[in-house]
């Protein structure tokens, strides 16, 4: 395909610049890549030794919220499916962890991969049917799941397990033997290496084979199909996977708050998931933290302008913020990244 | 290329495929074959069925009757999904390219077919994994280089021009190395020096990977020069059939394209 003798001059003139500065910004943003990481790293393991209890508790929900949406992320971000039902899995992992510690005196370490395993089930066989949805449909369809789980939890059949309307009270575990930390600070310990590594299994993951194909799926169905990709699998992997990291963070959150009850799992928090996973950046990763940042502080900030306006506070720093940053954290992230960089 | 032995059987056959959406007839029992090594050139005006036709081929849709036969066997029982990996690959009349996605991965996704992971050792990053990685990393740069876009190899699609991403179109069909490679007007937009290099290009796919063609093209200078043979369609019928000397004679060719400069 020859192209046009002035392009042809051009585009080789503009070869020869970026063949010789291509490989010094690459080198540059893995610098960047590896400043922000060591950076992320220190700052959060100090911060059990800086703050109070509370307050370490605090950036542990965070953590869990974080965690919850990044399941979300690899779900609408990556494969452009959309969900209001996350609130569903979140409360499905969490009351496995609960049922598990309660009644069977599991240790709490065990019940992330059953939170994680049931969670993932849960999502696939959801996806099936859901293959036939798109966009709004699928929106709502995850909607219902997101009003009938709270109801489901309290029905009296199932009381047995779930507690009712009651909950579940669970006993908040303690640090292993020998190390010198408190409950609060190790919980915040184990929660941050749990998210890392999920963390890390997600970034493998959307950088691989499979993540592509979950990417070509989001951008083009019809041509993703044509190149060998099989949607149906590849959307309900999604729909589980996504549903796993969910759900493994609804295990987590039970932990640390030692107590499920129905009317915590709403779509309000669905709706929570969604609303950090646009602040932080619909399809990029690291987003995760600024969105479970959002979610856990923001309503707190609102609650200390007005309490008796604490929603239109919320919501006006919200509007704000997807003001200022249109495409969440991830833009702004990136528009300091190229300012540094010039 | 076009004097193979007869009993040779076709790469490709058609079999009174028909096509009817409700109320209209874009197929209309279509029969033909290509032999192998050949460009076959599908012509015809718009609303002809030619797209209808590479559809049914990758089997996005299902033939209301007839079949299609690949290297002697019916592809009508596969999902869409399975077809690129018995060697037929596709490029799409409008562009249809992952735009959010940078042009090496589009070209990665073109080899999915010919490629096997799973989720739990993708997000692992098994050595095995990372082993088949970086081996289609370096197939799809070398496709890249081949198609002259190591250029752009980084750069996302959306926001590419035209030209470059119908050429990151080719280097996706050409991943799955494809042994029938269905090219759905490939010189729609491009000027008339980049068509000449199509020409060239095309052909020079057929001759170094041994991919048998399919074009369809409104351009007839293109078609004309490169096709060994040529299969006219018009309403969903095919109305000529022959060397491309002389289907360009043929009256019902020129009475279908009357007024359109064919
Ligand atoms: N999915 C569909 N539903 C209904 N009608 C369709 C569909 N796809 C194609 N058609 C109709 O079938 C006929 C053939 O269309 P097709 O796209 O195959 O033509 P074509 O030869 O590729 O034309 P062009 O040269 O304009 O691309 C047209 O009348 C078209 O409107
Ligand atoms: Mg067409």
């Amino acid at each position: 395909m020859a192209a046009p003798a002035e392009t042809t001059l051009s585009s080789s003139a503009s070869d020869a610049v970026a063949s010789v500065e291509m490989p010094r910004a690459a080198r540059r943003d893995g610098t960047i890549a590896w400043v922000s990481r060591i950076t992320f790293l220190v700052v959060a393991l100090a911060i059990p030794l800086l703050f109070k209890n509370f307050v370490v508790f605090q950036f542990t929900q965070m953590l869990v919220y974080a965690i919850a949406i990044l399941g979300l992320n690899l779900l609408t971000g990556f494969n452009g499916q959309f969900s209001l039902g996350h609130s569903a899995f979140y409360a499905l992992g969490a009351y496995t962890a609960a049922i598990m510690m309660d009644q069977y005196s599991v240790s709490y370490i065990w019940t992330l991969p059953a939170a994680g395993v049931i969670c993932f089930v849960a999502g696939f066989l959801f996806g099936l049917p859901a293959l036939r949805l798109e966009g709004i449909y699928l929106a709502l369809a995850t909607f219902s799941l997101a009003i009938a789980t709270p109801q489901i939890l309290k029905l009296s059949p199932l009381e047995h397990w779930t507690g009712g309307v009651q909950g579940i009270v669970i006993i908040k575990p303690d640090p292993p033997p020998g190390v010198p930390l408190n409950q609060d600070q190790w919980l915040y310990y184990f929660t941050l290496a749990v998210g890392l590594l999920l963390y890390i299994l997600a970034r493998n993951l959307v950088k691989s084979r499979s993540g592509r194909a979950l990417m070509a799926i989001r951008d083009n169905p019809i041509a993703a199909r044509s190149m060998g990709v099989n949607l149906a699998l590849y959307k309900s992997l999604a729909f589980g996977t996504s549903a796993l990291y969910t759900g493994i963070a609804g295990a987590l959150g039970a932990i640390i708050i030692q107590f499920v009850a129905p009317d915590s799992f709403t779509l309000v928090l669905s709706i929570a998931f969604l609303v950090g996973l646009v602040v932080g950046g619909v399809g990029w990763l690291p987003g995760a933290i600024f969105g479970g940042a959002f979610v856990l502080f923001v309503p707190n900030i609102a609650e200390g302008v007005s309490k008796g306006l604490s929603g239109a506070v919320y919501g006006i720093i919200l509007i704000l913020l997807i003001y200022l940053m249109p495409t969440g954290a991830a833009g702004f992230v990136r528009a300091v990244l190229s300012r540094l960089k010039s | 290329m076009s004097e193979v032995p007869p009993s040779t059987p076709p790469l490709l056959a058609v079999k009174e495929v028909a096509v009817r959406f409700d109320g209209i007839v874009a197929l209309d029992g279509i029969s033909f074959e290509i032999q192998k090594g050949q460009i076959l050139g599908l012509i015809g005006p718009n609303g002809a069925g030619k797209t209808t036709l590479f559809n049914c081929l990758s089997r996005l849709y299902t033939p209301t009757s007839g079949d299609i036969l690949f290297e002697g066997r019916t592809i009508l029982d596969r999902p869409a999904h399975r077809i690129s990996e018995l060697g037929l690959g596709r490029t799409f009349q409008n562009v249809a390219l992952f735009q959010h996605l940078s042009v090496l991965d589009n070209v990665l996704v073109g080899g999915h077919a010919k490629s096997r992971s799973d989720f739990v050792s993708d997000a692992l990053r098994l050595p095995a994994t990372r082993r088949g990685e970086a081996a289609m990393i370096r197939e799809a740069r070398d496709l890249i280089a081949y198609l002259e876009l190591s250029e752009v190899a980084d750069r996302v699609v959306a926001g590419l021009p035209f030209g470059t991403q119908k050429r990151v179109e080719l280097a996706r069909a050409l991943a799955s190395q494809p042994k029938l490679l269905l090219l759905d007007e490939p010189a729609g937009g491009l000027n008339h020096d980049e068509v000449g290099g199509l020409g060239r290009l095309i052909q020079q796919i057929r001759d170094d990977r041994n991919v048998t063609i399919l074009l369809v093209e409104h351009h007839m200078g293109l078609v004309m020069s490169i096709s060994d043979n040529v299969v006219a369609l018009n309403f969903g019928k095919k109305i000529a059939e022959g060397p491309p000397a002389l289907v360009r004679q043929e009256p019902e060719l020129i009475r279908a394209y009357l007024g359109t400069g064919a």
